[in-house]
């Protein structure tokens, strides 16, 4: 058997995936021209599946502090914060962390899929438990598979099940780990946290939320759901990005556990691979004092949410049940799903094509994202190439004829 | 003895298990070939992993015993499933 036979479903897969005119999964950006722009094969093209949520990639004073840390420090660090040393703006970046989410630690990761990674592969251990939402994101998966705690799975946004589970793991001495997600990044729904909370607390159990979609944009100030639903002092650890709502790279794990610090030499994801450059600390910083500063970003985020979503659903697609920043259109056939990608692109609206078993339930995805800094005119040009490429497949009806009929 | 209480002795023998194992794949299953101890999960049913892991989370309910993940990559037969719940239930 050859080195690469294995993957011959994947690349059939693919293959017919791509049959749909152009590759979803190797879009060429020749140029970013705003943070809700870009020109791709010298089309000028509104970008609505980037998770850009507060528009942040091109803001002056982020870009500024970005290059200013670069002249200062260099454009790298070339090794890891236990072999290299923390740079004084990794702290800084570590105690804004902590200061905003209002705990007591933080540590900063070189992506948001390391610091899943590393948090729930290192936090749990033999002979203990790690429970997951069914459709966690890879890193969650892939954070199971590297750690050796022993693996439940419940189901998606379900605390009845979870309590389920939890009970038939009641009378194993391990520690509990649960973990769920702020905002699910493939339909967009969120954890009915209040209600998870309630289970931990009932089997002693610890709770991790990953804010990585909801930082930024949930919650009065922005700390995601947990801030939303009132719950942040019964979360144990939180993990998040820098690639949404900040606008860069980079992950965080916060938390109030006494014994925190031991962490940074024993988390491998953490340890064993170069820290965050520089540029990119710095931009995170002015990112997440703008967000502070200024949290009516927010509404702006969440009046454009209304915008598409309402848009969307009077075209009569069938959209994610909880309306948020990512507005997932149901497809069920991925074929068509593919086509309808490609005439959206060739159209000037680049989305994300998002096909089973990466989606929920078989269902095949045009997943949105939205971001504060589209105009009205912009998510209405979206909404007007997704309803026609929509009416061309026969995806959605046309409602003016229907209307027409009716009278 | 009832029809319930048949199912739950059933349920609590290997022979059980499988055959009501075998019932939940017959949606998943290729053509006429019949389901046995040696089908392979993976290669001869028409399954992808995400229904693998479905599949284990509807059995746990089924016979009320937890499938971690870990366990799911060596358990290549329908078989081999039949003796892991088999185990999990004579162990709990």
């Amino acid at each position: 058997m050859g080195l690469f036979d294995r993957f011959k479903t994947i690349r059939e897969v693919h293959g017919a995936v791509k049959a749909c005119g152009a590759d979803p999964f190797g879009v060429k950006m020749d140029r970013i021209v705003s943070a809700t722009e870009a020109v791709i094969e010298g089309r000028s093209t509104i970008l609505c599946g980037s998770n850009n949520y507060l528009g942040l990639t091109f803001d002056a004073d982020c870009v500024a502090a970005a290059q200013q840390a670069t002249k200062e420090f260099g454009t790298g660090t070339t090794g890891s914060r236990i072999a290299n040393g923390s740079y004084s703006c990794h702290n800084a970046l570590e105690s804004d962390l902590a200061d905003f989410y209002g705990k007591q630690h933080c540590m900063v990761f070189t992506t948001g899929y390391q610091a899943n990674l590393g948090a729930i592969s290192t936090l749990v251990g033999p002979g203990d438990f790690v429970i997951i939402d069914a459709d966690s994101h890879a890193s969650i998966y892939d954070a199971c598979k590297l750690g050796s705690a022993t693996v439940i799975r419940f189901r998606h946004n379900d605390p009845v099940d979870l309590d389920k589970r939890l009970q038939r793991i009641a009378n194993e001495p391990g520690n509990k780990l649960v973990v769920v997600e702020g905002i699910y990044s493939m339909l967009g729904d969120h954890a009915p946290l209040k209600e998870f909370v309630a289970v931990k607390k009932k089997h002693g159990a610890y709770l991790l939320v990953d804010e990585a979609h909801s930082m930024g944009v949930m919650g009065r100030t922005g700390r995601g759901l947990l801030e939303q639903e009132g719950v942040d002092a019964d979360i144990d650890f939180v993990t998040g990005t820098f690639s949404k709502s900040m606008g860069a790279i980079g992950g965080f794990l916060v938390s109030d556990h006494p014994d925190f610090e031991i962490l940074r030499v024993a988390c491998r994801p953490y340890m064993f691979t170069a820290s965050m450059p520089p540029s990119l600390v710095a931009s995170v910083r002015a990112s997440l004092a703008k967000l502070r500063a200024h949290p009516e970003m927010m509404v702006r985020l969440w009046r454009n949410v209304d915008t598409l979503y309402h848009g969307l659903e009077s075209a009569g697609f069938k959209l994610g049940r909880q309306k948020g920043p990512v507005v997932a259109v149901h497809i069920n056939d991925p074929a068509l799903a593919a086509r309808a990608w490609h005439g959206l692109l060739e159209d000037g609206v680049y989305v994300n094509l998002a096909l089973p078993p990466a989606t929920p339930s078989g269902t095949a995805l045009l997943r949105c994202s939205i971001c504060a800094a589209h105009s009205t005119e912009q998510l209405q040009r979206v909404i007007d190439v997704i309803s026609k490429v929509g009416l061309e497949l026969g995806i959605i009806a046309d409602r003016s004829v229907r209307i027409a009929a009716a009278e | 003895m009832g029809t319930a209480a048949i199912q739950s002795s059933l349920a609590l023998s290997r022979d059980g298990i499988f055959v009501e194992i075998a019932r939940l794949l017959e949606r998943f299953r290729a053509g006429d070939a019949a389901i046995t101890s040696e089908t392979v999960i993976a290669e001869d049913l028409t399954m992808d992993s995400l229904q693998v892991m479905d599949l284990m989370m509807e059995l746990e309910d089924r016979f009320d015993v937890s499938i971690p993940l870990n366990l799911v990559p060596e358990i290549a037969t329908v078989g081999q499933l039949a003796d892991t719940i088999y185990a999990s239930k004579a162990g709990a």
